[in-house]
């Protein structure tokens, strides 16, 4: 999709198109995770005893992959500057960094929905559950397109075609990360 | 026809016609999905009106409509026009036709990405179209799918209806999420030298709002959905008031985006008569900049009234004032809009073509919904009119305009750019008058209805003692022929189209003499749509400009070297 230039394309307002498409579809994502959210927030402000479900959910693998999502941004960001200064293997090398983070985090999840089941906490116990999962999960998904973004731009860099991708998938990863950063203390850190 | 694309640059039959990535391909294959859902649709209001109008009588080519068929057949009639006919006719297949021709670009910023949006929506039809035949039938719970009515297997009749619904439906959404994102960002980044954002034609204005408000509005229906769908197949109870769950919720989420919906829809049609108006009353289009500023305060405002939908829910009685006066609000924006629209025609050299016929008889259908809107936007009225063929009447009276009448006003315009040959002229005058008749003769006798107090949504009227009253049945036999007639009357149009595709004149680049840049390419234009690339002078209604011997003014033709301005 970056091709647009490439192609002969305008760009009428000097912003790459693939950056302005990105930022539109991020605009689509933001609209859906706040949309859940808001829902959240309004079902969370009526029932104070959630407080007590949201104790039992583990802060410290939360705080965890909070961490490596962070660091992961950073990679994605040093992968971006690496491009900007044409150094395409060091960009493909923080890629694979990202990538390692986002395996990371959905190992770490894995583990925290079989322990949290294993307690008898599933997504049908109660409605705080069912955000749970439910958000997590939706979350989870958008990790797991990320890297499947990631993996396709990183085959492409790695054969030297279209760098300026890194930039528009590490928008997209940036704003993953984001969406963590809300649902960590609305979903744990709330009690 | 296409042909002339396959020349230019030899490609399989399957990339030339299938699995196109040119935006005008793409156009023409929303265009027939569309088009081919509208008869699903319109067939399906002849069973609805049928029954209506002869409670239990066996149906000509349907037989004995039963309750929960009857609520079926209401919730797929009302899914099919709105998401399956409006969408892709007037916003994926105007916008894509026209969005790269009117502003001087090749394709679309992402050509790709527009073929795929196409499929899924392609596969998203077939969806639909598969949950007719499943166990239980369609989905039965209104257009609108409230929960607890779609919510379990147990309420909707079967497992599989609404499931497939909101799988339909959500893939739906995507679809035109990344239509919508292409026609933004095509129409921001690709636009042709010289060509300032005030430049644009309003029609693209128009397709670049609606797109802004979908994609602004949907996200919480999309969460929405898939709350329901964990619902109904994992059991969670986000809208089961027994699990501590909410039904109203829904409400909020559905009408959050379903209220913009409907400007999602209107927009584009109002962009149709835009673009038409200027050209058959020779005459610029009255208050450009006034047209655009009130499109974008009718988008924001569209996003704070949905609770008017909900007046009756037992939403909090102190949101029924906010929102009653947000709703009276919006009619500003849009009556300036119109306006606007009518001082185009003051004094205007005015020819009466099809296309200004439509465009005409979009504006006149529409002041009547718009009006009686207004019934139904303030809290005290709308408890009365409120689920009666008040409503029904109203919001075909404000849908009609832009969908049937604005995509008629568009076919008559455009199709000789899109297939190279002109329409039959007398045909299309005898297809307005009698679409505008029946039309009329369809709903009015709904605005009675309602005022009598007519319950909507309900299979067999006759079973209340207060509607079988000889009145009652006068007014739903009059709906009913006015609905049959109506229908019979789109022949006209499909054999004028069928005709003319092989017989009709062949049409000339600018057979309306229009300044916009469409009318500089080929008809049909070949890919890649401009021979050279256009460079854009002035906007797009200059008509009639003192001191020019044509009495319009192409948007890239050179200015005289020396000559003023």
């Amino acid at each position: 999709m970056g091709t647009a230039a490439e192609s002969g394309f305008r760009e009428a307002t000097e912003v790459p198109t693939g950056r302005l498409g990105m930022w539109w579809f991020l605009a689509s994502e933001l609209v859906i995770f706040g949309g859940l959210i808001a829902t959240y927030l309004l079902f969370r402000w009526r029932h104070p005893e959630w407080g007590a479900e949201s104790v039992h959910t583990i802060n410290a693998a939360g705080a965890f992959n909070t961490l490596v999502l962070l660091t992961s941004s950073l990679t994605m960001v040093l992968a971006h500057a690496a491009v900007e200064r044409g150094d395409l293997a060091r960009a493909v090398r923080n890629l694979s960094f990202t990538f390692l983070g986002g395996v990371i985090f959905l190992v770490v999840k894995v583990y925290e929905y079989t322990h949290e089941i294993q307690e008898g906490f599933t997504p049908l116990t109660n409605l705080f559950w069912s955000f749970y999962y439910g958000m997590t999960g939706l979350h989870a998904l958008h990790v797991v397109g990320g890297m499947v973004a990631m993996m396709v731009v990183r085959s492409a860099v790695a054969k030297g075609r279209d760098p300026q991708r890194v930039e528009f998938v590490g928008l997209y990863w940036h704003f993953v990360d984001v969406v963590w950063i809300f649902l960590f203390p609305l979903l744990y850190l709330s009690s | 026809m296409t042909t002339a694309a396959a020349h230019a640059h030899p490609e399989s039959f399957l990339r030339t016609y299938v699995f196109s990535t040119d935006h005008k391909t793409i156009a023409k294959q929303y265009l027939v999905t569309g088009i081919f859902m509208g008869i699903v649709g319109g067939l399906l209001s002849y069973v609805i009106r049928m029954q209506l109008a002869n409670p239990g009588q066996s149906i000509p080519g349907y037989g004995v409509i039963g309750p929960q068929q009857y609520n079926a057949l209401v919730t797929m009639h009302g899914t099919i026009m709105i998401f399956w006919v409006a969408m892709p006719i007037l916003l994926a297949a105007l916008a894509n036709f026209l969005i790269p021709l009117m502003i001087g670009a090749k394709d679309m910023a992402f050509p790709r990405l527009n073929m795929m949006s196409f499929w899924v929506f392609f596969l998203s039809t077939v969806v639909l179209l598969v949950s007719f035949f499943v166990p239980g039938g369609a989905a039965a719970g209104g257009w609108t799918s409230y929960p607890p009515l779609s919510g379990t297997a147990a309420y909707s009749g079967g497992q599989w209806g609404v499931t497939l619904w909101l799988l339909a439906v959500a893939l739906e959404f995507v679809a035109f999420l990344m239509g919508g994102i292409n026609f933004i960002t095509t129409a921001i980044n690709l636009r042709a030298p010289g060509m300032r954002l005030f430049d644009m034609p309003l029609m693209v204005w128009m397709q670049v709002a609606a797109a802004v408000i979908f994609l602004f509005s949907v996200g919480p229906l999309i969460a929405g959905a898939l709350l329901l769908l964990l619902d109904r197949l994992a059991g969670t109870g986000f809208y089961a008031p027994a699990a501590g769950g909410d039904p109203i919720l829904f409400q909020h989420l559905f009408w959050f985006f379903g209220h913009p919906e409907v400007y999602v829809i209107l927009l584009p049609g109002f962009g149709v008569i835009a673009e038409i108006l200027p050209v058959f009353s020779r005459k610029p289009i009255f208050g450009y900049r006034m047209i655009v500023y009130a499109t974008i305060i009718t988008g924001i405002l569209s996003f704070i009234v949905w609770a008017h939908h909900q007046f009756i829910a037992g939403i909090d009685p102190r949101l029924a004032t906010p929102f009653s006066i947000t709703t009276i609000l919006i009619s500003v924006p849009v009556a300036v809009i119109l306006f606007s629209f009518i001082a185009t025609l003051y004094r205007g050299s005015i020819e009466l073509a099809s296309p200004m016929l439509f465009a005409l008889g979009t504006l006149a259908v529409f002041l009547l919904g718009g009006v009686t809107g207004i019934h139904l936007g303030v809290a005290a009225t709308d408890i009365y009119f409120h689920d009666t063929y008040f409503v029904v009447a109203h919001f075909h009276y404000t849908l009609i305009p832009p969908v049937a009448f604005g995509f008629f006003a568009a076919s008559y315009f455009w199709f000789p750019k899109m297939f190279g040959r002109m329409l039959n002229e007398r045909l299309a005058h005898v297809h307005f008058w009698l679409t505008f008749v029946f039309m009329n003769l369809t709903f009015l006798p709904q605005f009675k209805l309602g005022f009598m107090g007519h319950q909507r949504r309900i299979v067999t009227p006759t079973f209340f003692e207060a509607l079988r009253t000889p009145e009652v049945e006068q007014l739903q036999s009059m709906a009913t022929v006015g609905a049959v007639c109506l229908l019979l009357s789109q022949i006209l149009f499909f054999a004028n189209v069928a005709w003319s595709l092989r017989r009709g004149e062949k049409a000339a680049p600018n057979p309306w003499r229009a300044n916009t840049l469409e009318w500089t390419t080929p008809s049909p234009p070949g890919h890649g749509n401009f021979d050279t690339a256009p460079v854009v002078y002035r906007g797009p209604y200059e008509y009639s400009p003192p001191g020019r011997s044509e009495d319009w003014f192409p948007q890239n033709l050179a200015p005289e070297k020396g000559a003023g301005s």
